[in-house]
């Protein structure tokens, strides 16, 4: 990811879900667009399609087959599909995806919001600065994340010493080799990298909130609070849809971090679609039912998506 | 509307138009029948000017070095060849080999892991060559014993492993057994066991005395498998353990000796022979903890060899897991490093296999062993440093010797890898019972039998 585009698009678009397909507001000439119009938009189309829908499709495609990624494919239908559905594995792969939003997305916007909206209030000396490092995990590469928290989640590591430090030590544990709290603690991964993304993206948006509005509010007696859930939180609305959308999608698509860190132990559980993927096709050779959970993986994370930008783009105007 | 209608009507036809001209995954490679050899070359220098290209993993320190050297003697010796080495790591290798076997121009000789999901596969596609006129032309089964050469054997159709065709000469051999820290011993008062029974007794005693018996980090899943079978090696036949290994039909894992190895492995965690939290310590720092003193004994392969002498010197000792009695058979889990194929495509198959002897040769077990590895023929004629070089040379050849090498439990099917370990940390963790844990890879083991045929 590089940082500099994708700050440009997430933070100056005030309204990224519009798409061009949508009818809304005016479009200049009445009536039909002009088909010229196609032709701009070829060269465009045919990256995109090239890139990503011809490789889509293929996918699609192969879920279809019976295929070890070397001999001839054989045709088996809906049954990698059916596989996905019946695999108790599988469906337990979708269930830690789905725990892992709640520290991927939830909490980093709930955190975020109390974050940006303290940092915006205050005013204080160095804003860039705070912002710069509570930025600064998107700037690590993921992989490098995972192997620096899996040192600090080791049994001898600096989570369990900080703990023995303040005399917590009957707390300390193997974080990721425990069942119980090894998720919990992947998420939290996922929590301390996604929380400065979106604090930028509130940060942002509650910039370009009018002073006036403040004003309003403070005349009609509102405290600090009162202003928050008055004024920033429905003027952020778009910002925190575009963080929702952006963290589930990381979430849901959670990869490096579970493959450097505990390879979907202890046990199974945190194993993860996407590792799963991997691990078919690449390990296993079952490259039809890898494609089958990339297909499904797609679908699901399509679909949040969608919500969420429905729940964000109601009530703008 | 009639614009998003639009776009969406394109979409769709654009999609079926993709979906009628993409044909069948797997359809550009041709059905051909299995590959055969009848007569070969060895008379490397009359080839004529060829290039090999050879795709190798051989990326790390020790390894690297051999590569390299043998590389440039081979040239040196036949500058009629001329080798173009690609080189990546294990885990690139595995995963850019299927599409470069399945393409229109191979590597000549290319490493492909052992197991089912690499060289099987290989092998089912007919994509690697047998070896088998080579190795009688070169006498290959001299320089590997059949418990060797099972783990690179497979039949034509790629279904049997284990035995077959010959399809790779591996370089380099490993053992899984047992290093101990001579101090940590001797303060305990404990000397070095001979016998299993031995053995788990100073478990106890090192535990009564405050020490902890066994270094074990298992937060990768494989590490376990290692334990596991080190215990199995104990209590279970060899022919029941190289069958399930291979995958075979016929014995099965819901024996009363493999309910007793699972059962002496959750003994030991009952009674705190391991470090606590292993299932959420690295396999690595878990070996570096043991270098620096802690732990008694480690169960670990001849790969942390090179790294323990450097940093515990005479202080640490490598032993075969022990048997009943002190003069027992020798069992242990073991294997060979990544095997050395030639392609079915390949233009110059005489040549490479010229390549195959000439890197596992007598000399090259000679470069091996300078450069910190351990060859896996001719292991007993090298000279050794000493000390711990010296125990692992010598185990590894009373294993080889004895037939006494068993495989990694992994091999059994393509899952076995993902099923064992997962399972293994389960029953660990107490989350399983023994009988549980049977009977999860049983399950992995017998689907895959039915299917496998």
């Amino acid at each position: 990811m590089t940082l500099g585009a994708g700050l440009g698009v997430r933070g100056g678009n005030a309204d990224p879900n519009r798409r061009p397909g949508t009818t809304k507001g005016s479009r200049g000439a009445p009536g039909e667009p002009r088909r010229i119009a196609y032709l701009y938009i070829l060269p465009a189309f045919l990256v995109y399609a090239a890139f990503l829908l011809y490789p889509l499709l293929r996918a699609v495609q192969l879920s279809f087959y019976d295929w070890d990624g070397l001999t001839l494919a054989s045709w088996v239908g809906f049954d990698n599909y059916a596989a996905v559905l019946q695999d108790e594995g599988l469906r337990g792969a979708f269930g830690h995806a789905l725990v892992l939003i709640f520290f991927f997305a939830v909490l980093p916007v709930a955190v975020g919001l109390v974050l940006a909206s303290i940092l915006n209030r205050a005013r204080v000396r160095g804003l860039p600065f705070f912002r710069t490092v509570v930025f600064l995990p998107q700037v690590i590469a993921m992989v490098v994340v995972a192997v620096a928290w899996r040192r600090i989640y080791a049994p001898d590591g600096s989570l369990n010493g900080i703990l023995d430090a303040v005399g917590l030590g009957s707390l300390g544990r193997a974080w990721l080799g425990d069942y119980s709290a090894a998720l919990p603690a992947i998420g939290f991964i996922g929590t301390w990298f996604e929380t400065g993304l979106v604090t930028v993206l509130l940060l942002a948006g509650m910039g370009r909130i009018g002073n006036e509005l403040y004003e309003a509010a403070r005349l009609d007696g509102a405290g600090p609070v009162r202003e928050f859930f008055a004024v920033t939180l429905p003027s952020v609305r778009g910002e925190i849809a575009v963080a929702l959308t952006l963290t589930v999608i990381a979430a849901l698509r959670t990869f490096d971090l579970v493959y450097v860190t505990t390879r979907g132990g202890p046990g199974n559980t945190t194993s993860v679609p996407s590792y799963e993927v991997y691990n078919r096709a690449f390990q296993l050779g079952q490259v039809g039912s890898a494609a089958a959970i990339g297909v499904c993986l797609t679908l699901v994370i399509f679909s949040i998506a969608f919500l969420i930008n429905r729940i964000g783009d109601r009530g703008d105007a | 509307m009639i614009r998003s209608r639009a776009v969406t009507l394109m979409t769709g036809v654009l999609g079926v138009a993709l979906l009628a001209t993409a044909c069948t995954p797997g359809s550009n490679t041709p059905t051909t029948a299995a590959p055969t050899v009848s007569s070969v070359k060895t008379d490397a220098a009359g080839l004529g000017n060829v290039t090999l290209t050879v795709w190798d993993q051989e990326v790390r320190g020790g390894q690297a070095a051999q590569m390299k050297k043998l590389n440039d003697e081979f040239q040196k010796k036949y500058p009629n060849i001329k080798i173009k080495r690609v080189s990546r790591s294990f885990e690139d290798l595995k995963t850019t080999l299927r599409l470069a076997l399945s393409g229109n121009e191979p590597p000549d000789v290319v490493q492909a892991n052992n197991g089912r999901s690499d060289m099987g596969e290989f092998v089912k596609a007919n994509e690697l060559l047998p070896l088998d006129t080579w190795a009688k032309a070169y006498g290959w089964n001299d320089r590997y014993p059949a418990s060797v050469r099972q783990y690179v054997s497979y039949s034509p159709d790629g279904k049997t492993f284990g035995e077959g065709n010959l399809y790779g000469l591996p370089q380099v051999g490993e053992v899984v057994g047992i290093y101990y820290d001579k101090k940590v011993l001797a303060a305990a008062g404990v000397k070095q066991p001979a016998t299993w029974a031995e053995f788990e007794q100073s478990l106890q005693t090192l535990k009564d005395d405050g020490a902890v018996p066994l270094m074990f980090g298992n937060l990768e899943k494989w590490p376990a498998i290692h334990i596991f079978g080190t215990i199995q090696g104990r209590t279970t036949p060899v022919d029941q353990i190289r069958g399930l290994a291979f995958g075979r039909k016929g014995p099965t894992w819901n024996t009363p000796e493999n309910q007793k190895a699972a059962q002496t492995l959750v003994t030991w965690v009952d009674k705190g022979y391991f470090n606590s939290g292993f299932n959420g310590k690295d396999y690595d720092p878990a070996w570096q903890d043991f270098s620096k003193g802690t732990g008694a004994y480690l169960i670990g392969g001849t790969w942390l060899q090179a790294d323990l002498q450097k940093t515990m010197g005479a202080n640490v000792g490598f032993m075969l897991p022990p048997g009943a009695s002190a003069d027992a058979k020798p069992i242990a889990t073991g294997g060979t490093g990544l095997p050395f194929s030639i392609t079915t495509k390949s233009k110059n198959p005489d040549a490479a296999a010229a390549y195959l002897d000439f890197i596992t040769n007598k000399n090259a077990a000679t470069v091996l062993t300078e450069t910190e590895n351990l060859p896996l023929a001719y292991v007993a004629d090298q000279k050794t440093g000493g000390g711990l070089q010296k125990d692992v040379f010598s185990s590894f050849a009373t294993v080889v010797d004895g037939e006494g090498l068993v495989p990694y439990l992994d091999f059994a099917t393509p899952t076995m890898y993902d099923t064992l370990g997962a399972a293994l940390q389960d029953l660990l963790a107490k989350k399983s019972t023994p009988d549980q844990f049977l009977a999860t890879i049983e399950k992995d083991r017998s689907a895959f039998v039915t299917k496998n045929g």
